[in-house]
C-alpha cells in the first residue's frame, strides 16, 4: 500500500471512470460483506421455495408474510445496533410485550388522531426503557448478557402487570397502518413501513459521527477510546436505540395482531437474535448492517409457513432455525480464518 | 528549580495499580523545540508515565503542567485540544473501519492527514481502504500522520520505530526534527539506544517509578544513560555477587534437550536459534517486545511460527498444539498465573490436572495414586497450604508454585518459564529460583525469561539477548552481569574488555 511518488496522480474526472468507480466501489463492498449478496439471495430462494410448494401464492400470502415479519424485523434491527457496538440485548422481547400492552391498552378506545399521538409516547417510552438499561450495564458494570437478561425478566413482569391477560386494541384505522395495502394489493403496509422506519432511523445513523462510534466500540474498544471515542455514552446510545426499535416492534405488533399480548415477547429476543446472526453480523461487534438481519426475519418467517403448506408440523420451524444459524456461524467463522491466514 | 516556558511538565507523578506500584515520583521536563528521550528499562514507569500524561488513566499523586498551567486531563481527547498527542505501542486505529472513516471519528482533517502522509513518504494511499487489510507499518505512519494533522504542541512516540523497517524509520527521524524546528517537542520512548542518542536533546531516565536523572546530549551520554538506568546500588551489588557456579561443561556432542533454529514469527521474532541443553539453566533477556513472547508461545505450541525449525533431542517438533508440545516434554510457566489455574478449585485438583493422562484414563479417578503425587509436589514446593482450599486465596508466589507443581507431578524434560517471578515478593522469588536450579540440577533443562535483567545472575548457567526478533548475544553467566545484559538488550556492542 506504499508506493513511491512515481505513479501518476489519481484525479479522475470524466464520467466513464466515476461509472468505473462505482463498479468497483459495489464490488468493494460485496467482498466486505458477502451478506450484501448472500441474504438477498437466500430471500429470493426462501420465496421461490415457497411459490413452487405453494403455487397458488397469492398477494394475501405476501401480506400475511410481511405482517409475520414486521415485528420480528424491528426486534432484529433493535439487536443488530446494539451487537455491532459489541454488545448484546436479551430484554428486547420484554419491552417489544411492554411497549404492546402499553399501546394496546391505552388505545382501546382512543380515536385515530390520539392513537397516532400515544404511538410517539410509546416510542419514547421505549427509548426511556432503552436508556434505562444503558445505565444499568454501564453503572452496575454487571456483563451486559447477565444485566439485560434480568432486566428483560422485570419488564416481562411489567408487562403483565399493565396487562394480565391477552386483550386492549386500536382504532381500526391504526390497525390499517400495518394491516392494509398501499396502491397495489402487492405492497402490503407492513412492507412500506418496515422500510420507512428502518430508513429513518438507521440511514442516518449510520451516516452521522455516532453510527461510526458505534461500529469503532464494536471493532476495538481501546483503539476507539485512544481515537477519542467516549465510550459509555456511544454504549448508552446503543441502548436508547435498541429501546426505540424495540418499541416500533411492539406497537408493529400491536397493528398487526389488534391486541396486546404480554407473553409474546420471549419468541422475539431469541429470534432477533438469530436474525441478527443469519444477517452477517458478527457478534463480535463492528461488523455487519441492517439490510441482512431484516432480510433474515423474512426468511426466519417464511421457514413455518412453509412447513404448513408441506404439511409437516410446523415445529420443526424451531429446528431448521437453530441449523441455519449453526451451518452459517461456521461459514462466518471459516471466512474469518481464511483471512487470518493471509 | 521550575523553569520558564516549559512546554510540559510532569512532578512527582505517582500510580499505583492494586498493589503494584508503577510509578513513585516520576518528573519530566519538556522544553520548545527539543527532543526529549525517555529511558528505562522494564517496568521503570515509561508507559505508565504517558498514558497518564495523555489522560487514558489519572493519576493518584502529583502534578502534570502544560505550558505552565496545571492540568489533569481525563482522556486522550481532552489532552488532544490541550496540545499534547501521542502514538501509542499499537496503532489506535479502529480495524473494521476505513482509513476515512477512522479520521472522522478521530476528528482529524483528512486533507491534513493526506499532505503528512505525503510528507513521510506515503503517497496515493487509497483511504477506503479497511483498516484490517492494511499492513502494520503502514498503520504506525498513518497513525503518526493523524497525530501530526492535530498540529501538537508536544508530540509522544512510544516506540514507534520497534516493528518498522529501516527506511521507513528513518523517515520518522527526519519528521521528528522536523517537528523540533517548528518550536514543538517530541517525546520519544525507544529501548533502541542509538536512535535515542542521534535523536534526543536531552533523555530522562526512569528507574522503578522514580525519575533517576536527565542527560544532555553529549558524548558518553550512552554510558550515563545506562548507569542511571542501572543505579548506583544495583551496580555495586551485581559487581559483589560473584557466579558462584562453575561453567558448565560443553555438552556439544550431547543432544540438545532444545533445538531452536532460524524460527521466525513475523512481526516480533525475525530470526532466533539456539540450543538448550540437557542439565541447564539458559536465561533470556530482552526488554518489552523483543520478540521473548511470541518465541516461548512458538516453542509452547501455542502459536504458530512461519519459518525455521524445533528439535527436541535431534528430532524435529511439528507443534500444532500446547498438548503436542507437553506430549513433547516441554511444559511452559506463564507469567500470567490466572490463565494456567483454575482459581476457584482446589490445590490438589489444579495439581492433577494436566497429569490426569496418566492417573485417569477415562475411567474414575484413582483418588489414591493422585493424591500421592500430589502430596509429594506440594511437599516439595513447601507450598503455604493454610490458606485454605480455594487456589485464589494463595498469595501469587504461591500460586506460581502450584504452577510448577503441577508439571513436577506429570513430568516434563523441558521447562519454559516465562517471568515466573512478576510481581512476587523477594522470598518466594529465592524459593522458585532455588526450585529452577534444582530442577535443572536432576537433568531437565530449562529456559527461562525474566523481565528483571539482575535475576540472570541468580539463576542461569548461560544467557542469551534478544533484540529486534534476533539473538544478539550469547554470554556464560559469568559474563552476565546486569549492565553488560542491559548494554546488549538496548542494541549496544559489548564495552571492550577493560574499559569496563
Amino acid at each position: 500500500m506504499i508506493t513511491s511518488s512515481e505513479g501518476k496522480p489519481s484525479v479522475m474526472a470524466n464520467p466513464a471512470a466515476s461509472n468505473m468507480r462505482l463498479v468497483k466501489r459495489l464490488q468493494r463492498s460485496l467482498r466486505r460483506d458477502p451478506s450484501l449478496f448472500f441474504m438477498p439471495a437466500l430471500l429470493i430462494v426462501a420465496l421461490a421455495t415457497t411459490v413452487a410448494i405453494h403455487p397458488q401464492f397469492s398477494d394475501f400470502d405476501l401480506q400475511s408474510l410481511a405482517m409475520g415479519a414486521l415485528p420480528l424485523a424491528f426486534a432484529a434491527a433493535a439487536q443488530t445496533i446494539v451487537v455491532i457496538s459489541g454488545g448484546i440485548d436479551l430484554s428486547i422481547g420484554s419491552v417489544m410485550a411492554v411497549t404492546n400492552v402499553l399501546a394496546a391498552s391505552a388505545m382501546e378506545k382512543a380515536s385515530f388522531g390520539q392513537s397516532l399521538l400515544l404511538a410517539v409516547a410509546v416510542l419514547l417510552a421505549g427509548a426511556a426503557i432503552g436508556a434505562l438499561n444503558g445505565v444499568i450495564v454501564r453503572v452496575s458494570r454487571i456483563p451486559d448478557v447477565v444485566a439485560t437478561l434480568t432486566s428483560g425478566f422485570i419488564w416481562g413482569g411489567v408487562a403483565l402487570v399493565i396487562l394480565e391477560k391477552p386483550g386492549g386494541g386500536a382504532p381500526q384505522e391504526f390497525l390499517n397502518l400495518g394491516t392494509g395495502t398501499l396502491f397495489t394489493s402487492w405492497l402490503p403496509n407492513a412492507l412500506v413501513l418496515l422500510v420507512a422506519a428502518v430508513g429513518v432511523i438507521w440511514i442516518p445513523l449510520r451516516r452521522s459521527r455516532l453510527g461510526l462510534q458505534l461500529y469503532a466500540i464494536g471493532s476495538d474498544r481501546t483503539a476507539a477510546f485512544r481515537s477519542g471515542v467516549n465510550i459509555d455514552r456511544t454504549r448508552l446510545a446503543a441502548y436508547i436505540f435498541s429501546g426505540l426499535f424495540s418499541a416500533v416492534g411492539g406497537l408493529g405488533l400491536t397493528m398487526t395482531t389488534g391486541i396486546g399480548a404480554p407473553l409474546a415477547g420471549v419468541y422475539y429476543t431469541l429470534s432477533g437474535l438469530a436474525a441478527v446472526v443469519i444477517g452477517g453480523v458478527s457478534l463480535a461487534g463492528g461488523r455487519g448492517g441492517m439490510l441482512g438481519p431484516v432480510i433474515a426475519a423474512f426468511v426466519l418467517t417464511l421457514i413455518p409457513t412453509d412447513l404448513i403448506f408441506l404439511n409437516i408440523d410446523p415445529n420443526f420451524g424451531q429446528v431448521i432455525q437453530g441449523t441455519l444459524i449453526v451451518v452459517i456461524v461456521m461459514i462466518g467463522g471459516f471466512v474469518d480464518m481464511e483471512r487470518g491466514r493471509k | 528549580m521550575s523553569e520558564p516556558n516549559l512546554l510540559l511538565e510532569a512532578r512527582d507523578v505517582a500510580k499505583r495499580f492494586d498493589s503494584v506500584v508503577a510509578l513513585k515520583a516520576a518528573s519530566l521536563q519538556v522544553r520548545p523545540g527539543e527532543v526529549h528521550g525517555l529511558m528505562g528499562s522494564n517496568g521503570a514507569g515509561k508507559s505508565t508515565l504517558v498514558k497518564i500524561i495523555t489522560g487514558v488513566f489519572p493519576a493518584d499523586g502529583g502534578l502534570i503542567s502544560v505550558k505552565g498551567v496545571i492540568r489533569s486531563f481525563r482522556s486522550p481527547a481532552e489532552a488532544r485540544r490541550a496540545g499534547i498527542v501521542s502514538v501509542y505501542q499499537d496503532p489506535a486505529l479502529v480495524p473494521d473501519l476505513t482509513i476515512a472513516q477512522n479520521m472522522r471519528l478521530a476528528g482529524a482533517s483528512l486533507e491534513a492527514v493526506r499532505k503528512w502522509l505525503s510528507e513521510l513518504g506515503v503517497v496515493r494511499l487509497d483511504f477506503s481502504l479497511l483498516v484490517r487489510d492494511l499492513p502494520d507499518p503502514t498503520l504506525r505512519l498513518i497513525d503518526l500522520a493523524r497525530a501530526l494533522a492535530w498540529e501538537p504542541a508536544v508530540l509522544l512516540l512510544d516506540e514507534i520505530t520497534a516493528s518498522l523497517p529501516a527506511d521507513l524509520s528513518e523517515q520518522i527521524y527526519a519528521m521528528v526534527k522536523r517537528w523540533r524546528e517548528r518550536g514543538n517537542a517530541v517525546i520519544f520512548i525507544s529501548h533502541r539506544m542509538a536512535e535515542v542518542s542521534a535523536l534526543c536533546d536531552r533523555a530522562t531516565v526512569l528507574r522503578d517509578g522514580v525519575t533517576a536523572g536527565v542527560t544532555e546530549r553529549a558524548h558518553g551520554s550512552e554510558e550515563r544513560i545506562v548507569a542511571l538506568m542501572l543505579g548506583a546500588e544495583t551496580a555495586r551489588a551485581v559487581a559483589s555477587a560473584p557466579s558462584t557456579r562453575a561453567p558448565r561443561q560443553r555438552l556439544d556432542d550431547a543432544q540438545a534437550a532444545l533445538e531452536v533454529r532460524g524460527l521466525r514469527c513475523t512481526p516480533l521474532v525475525n530470526d532466533v536459534s539456539f540450543k538448550l541443553y540437557p542439565g541447564e539453566v539458559l536465561g533470556v533477556a530482552a526488554l518489552e517486545g523483543q520478540g521473548q513472547e511470541e518465541l516461548f508461545d512458538c516453542i509452547a505450541g501455542s502459536r504458530r511460527y512461519h519459518e525455521g525449525a524445533l528439535f527436541a533431542h535431534g528430532k524435529e517438533l511439528k507443534l500444532r498444539h500446547p498438548a503436542d508440545a507437553i506430549a513433547a516434554g516441554i511444559v511452559l510457566v506463564p507469567a500470567n498465573r490466572l490463565v494456567a489455574l483454575l482459581q476457584q478449585r482446589s490445590i490438589p485438583e489444579n495439581i492433577a490436572l494436566p497429569a490426569f493422562g496418566g492417573i485417569r484414563n477415562w475411567g474414575p479417578i484413582k483418588m489414591h495414586a493422585e493424591r500421592t503425587r500430589v502430596q509429594s509436589a506440594i511437599g516439595r514446593l513447601q507450598i503455604d497450604t493454610r490458606a485454605g482450599s480455594e487456589l485464589r486465596r494463595l498469595s501469587g508466589g504461591n500460586q506460581q508454585k502450584v504452577v510448577i507443581a503441577r508439571w513436577l507431578a506429570s513430568g516434563f524434560n523441558t521447562l519454559l518459564c516465562f517471568d515466573p517471578t512478576r510481581g512476587i515478593d523477594i522470598g518466594t522469588k529465592r524459593q522458585i529460583y532455588a526450585l529452577v536450579r534444582e530442577i535443572a540440577a536432576e537433568g531437565s533443562a530449562v529456559l527461562l525469561f525474566t523481565s528483571e535483567l539482575s535475576e540472570i545472575a541468580l539463576a542461569c548457567d548461560r544467557a542469551i539477548v534478544l533484540f529486534g526478533g534476533r539473538v544478539v548475544a550469547e554470554l556464560p553467566v559469568s559474563e552476565a552481569d546486569e549492565a553488560t545484559l542491559l548494554r546488549s538488550a538496548h542494541g549496544l556492542a559489548p564495552l571492550a574488555p577493560g574499559s569496563s
